[in-house]
């Protein structure tokens, strides 16, 4: 199977830090591929590296390759809008803009320029369906989306990435601010989601990766330990480090 | 040293508290009833419609509010866009440098002007260097220099305080730095953004010196901004210093406060209405 990301000899700096070393994995499309690893081992950066969210911040200097489809992102002149179209981020705490459920989901088409009401209403209405929020809010479009609990706004957020159509699908602790049992349902989300987009999710729950990624990898210092199979990661891992932190010896 | 009793020190304390507040709250309440009490006889329908007759000693007050609208609506006009737009700058598209703190220690020191030397200023420059007389337009020019520097921190301060994930989410859905700027910063920092606005109306409307040698004190209604005007404050002035008709005066000064008053609870109910709706 092709990978839908390759990544290459990737290194990472912020100012003289090296958050990354020399990292290459590739990342199979319709799979949900997790980043494990104890806080500060370079998986959100990673992460990061994959929609060129890094950029924003200062001091920030990449080597190595992060090829999309076989053409690498960080090549000069690449355009970064269309690149943000294709592989959206679903972050650690829900963060609905401060506007209508509506409103946060037509976000991503308007600034990608459908003005078209009827489309709108349609990618509204395609977006709940696909994080199954459709039949509970179909009446309440209108309502302000800080009014939704902790698992519908992340939801929502997913819905509002789901908008703009993407092919890859960053989440960097997707789950973190919610309870087990919205844990355990956005989970199944997730898995149902993989049939349409590739799914990279960053997490610090090694039994959620052992539930719901098809392959996984090993940070440890801003190195990659381990990539392989999630159930061979989880069952007989190559590396010492490895089983060590996901028998919790550590981390 | 006498120690007190904690619970009486609390007791002392509390109560020097309240004096305080208490008188700060009655200067206000005083000064504006005095004004409001001298004034209001002489405030009717009549005194706000017609022009003033006999240089302001009989009649009304009808063209300095006219001036006084016009004249901030110019000033607003052109320091609003000025001010905001540089805030967009200083906060969104430039990194903290050395160039960014030498432009906001500029507009600190802009503040500290004291508004005749503006009015100085805005009578050499835009009256007799740019030929546009005692105008509304000089006026209005004037006090957005004046205004200006209040504009541009109160918008920096409300764009800074909307929340860094905002810009991320929106950066991340593909948006530009001018979508997100327009689409998700300015809607959430537009309560202080206004809020900036209308102390710069207050401030505007209560000037006297940095209009009165830029935009006149014509007696008649302006008809263009290049025409002069008489604007309430200058009015005031004039007739407390140059006439003996104080209860005209006061009835200027109750229409004065009763505009800014008015100004101030409409931008304080504006603002609540737009901070519902956006958080």
């Amino acid at each position: 199977m092709p990978a839908k990301i390759e990544v290459k000899n990737l290194s990472v700096f912020y100012g003289d830090f090296q958050a990354l070393h020399e990292v290459g994995l590739r990342i199979k499309e319709h799979r949900i591929t997790a980043f494990i690893g104890p806080s500060g081992c370079g998986k959100t950066t990673l992460l990061k590296t994959l929609d060129r969210m890094n950029d924003l911040v200062d001091g920030t200097r990449v080597e190595g390759q992060v090829l999309l489809d076989g053409e690498d992102i960080y090549q000069p002149g690449y355009k970064l809008i269309k690149l943000r179209k294709r592989v959206g981020m679903v972050f650690q705490r829900p963060n609905p803009f401060p506007l209508s459920i509506h409103d946060n989901i037509t976000y991503g088409p308007r600034v990608h320029g459908v003005r078209d009401k009827g489309t709108l209403e349609g990618v509204v209405e395609r977006s709940l369906q696909a994080v199954h929020l459709w039949d509970e809010l179909k009446d309440d479009l209108k309502r302000s989306a800080l009014t939704l609990t902790s698992e519908q706004q992340q939801r929502l957020c997913i819905a509002r990435l789901a908008a703009v159509e993407p092919e890859v699908l960053l989440m960097d602790e997707p789950c973190s601010a919610l309870d087990p049992i919205s844990t355990l349902r956005v989970e199944e989300l997730m898995l149902e989601l993989k049939k349409n987009y590739t799914i990279v999710v960053v997490t610090h729950n090694m039994q959620q990766a052992a539930r719901i990624s098809d392959e996984s990898g090993f940070f440890y210092l801003g190195r990659l330990i381990e990539f392989n199979r999630t159930k061979t990661i989880f069952t007989k891992p190559a590396n010492k480090m490895t089983e060590d932190y996901i028998t919790g010896r550590f981390g | 040293m006498i120690r007190l009793d904690p619970a009486l020190s609390q007791k002392l304390v509390r109560w020097v508290l309240v004096s305080l507040t208490a008188l700060t709250v009655s200067i206000l309440v005083f000064i504006i009833t005095y004004v409001l009490l001298k004034g209001l006889p002489v405030l009717g329908w009549e005194f706000l419609s017609t022009g003033a007759v006999d240089a302001g000693r009989g009649g009304g007050i009808f063209p300095f509010i006219v001036s006084t609208v016009f004249i901030t609506v110019v000033a607003l006009a052109i320091a609003t866009p000025l001010g905001v737009g540089t805030a967009i700058y200083l906060t969104e598209y430039t990194r903290e440098t050395a160039a960014t703190r030498v432009v906001r220690f500029a507009a600190e020191c802009l503040a500290g002007i004291p508004s005749i030397i503006l009015g100085l200023f805005g009578f050499i420059t835009f009256v007799l260097f740019l030929k546009l007389g005692w105008s509304i337009l000089s006026g209005g020019l004037t006090l957005a220099i004046m205004v200006l520097p209040t504009i541009i921190r109160t918008s920096e301060e409300a764009i800074i305080a909307v929340p860094q994930n905002r810009r991320d989410v929106s950066t991340s859905l593909g948006g530009t730095r001018w979508q997100t700027v327009t689409r998700v910063v300015l809607p959430g920092a537009l309560p202080g953004i206004v809020t900036g606005i209308m102390l710069s109306v207050g401030r505007c409307i209560g000037e006297t010196a940095a209009v009165i040698f830029t935009a006149g004190s014509a007696l008649g209604t302006p008809t263009s901004i290049f025409a002069s005007g008489r604007t309430l404050a200058v009015h005031f002035y004039i007739l407390a210093t140059e006439t003996d008709a104080f209860g005209m005066a006061y009835g200027t000064a109750a229409a004065l406060i009763i505009a800014i008053l008015t100004i101030n609870t409409l931008a304080y109910w504006m603002m609540h209405r737009i901070m519902r709706k956006y958080s």
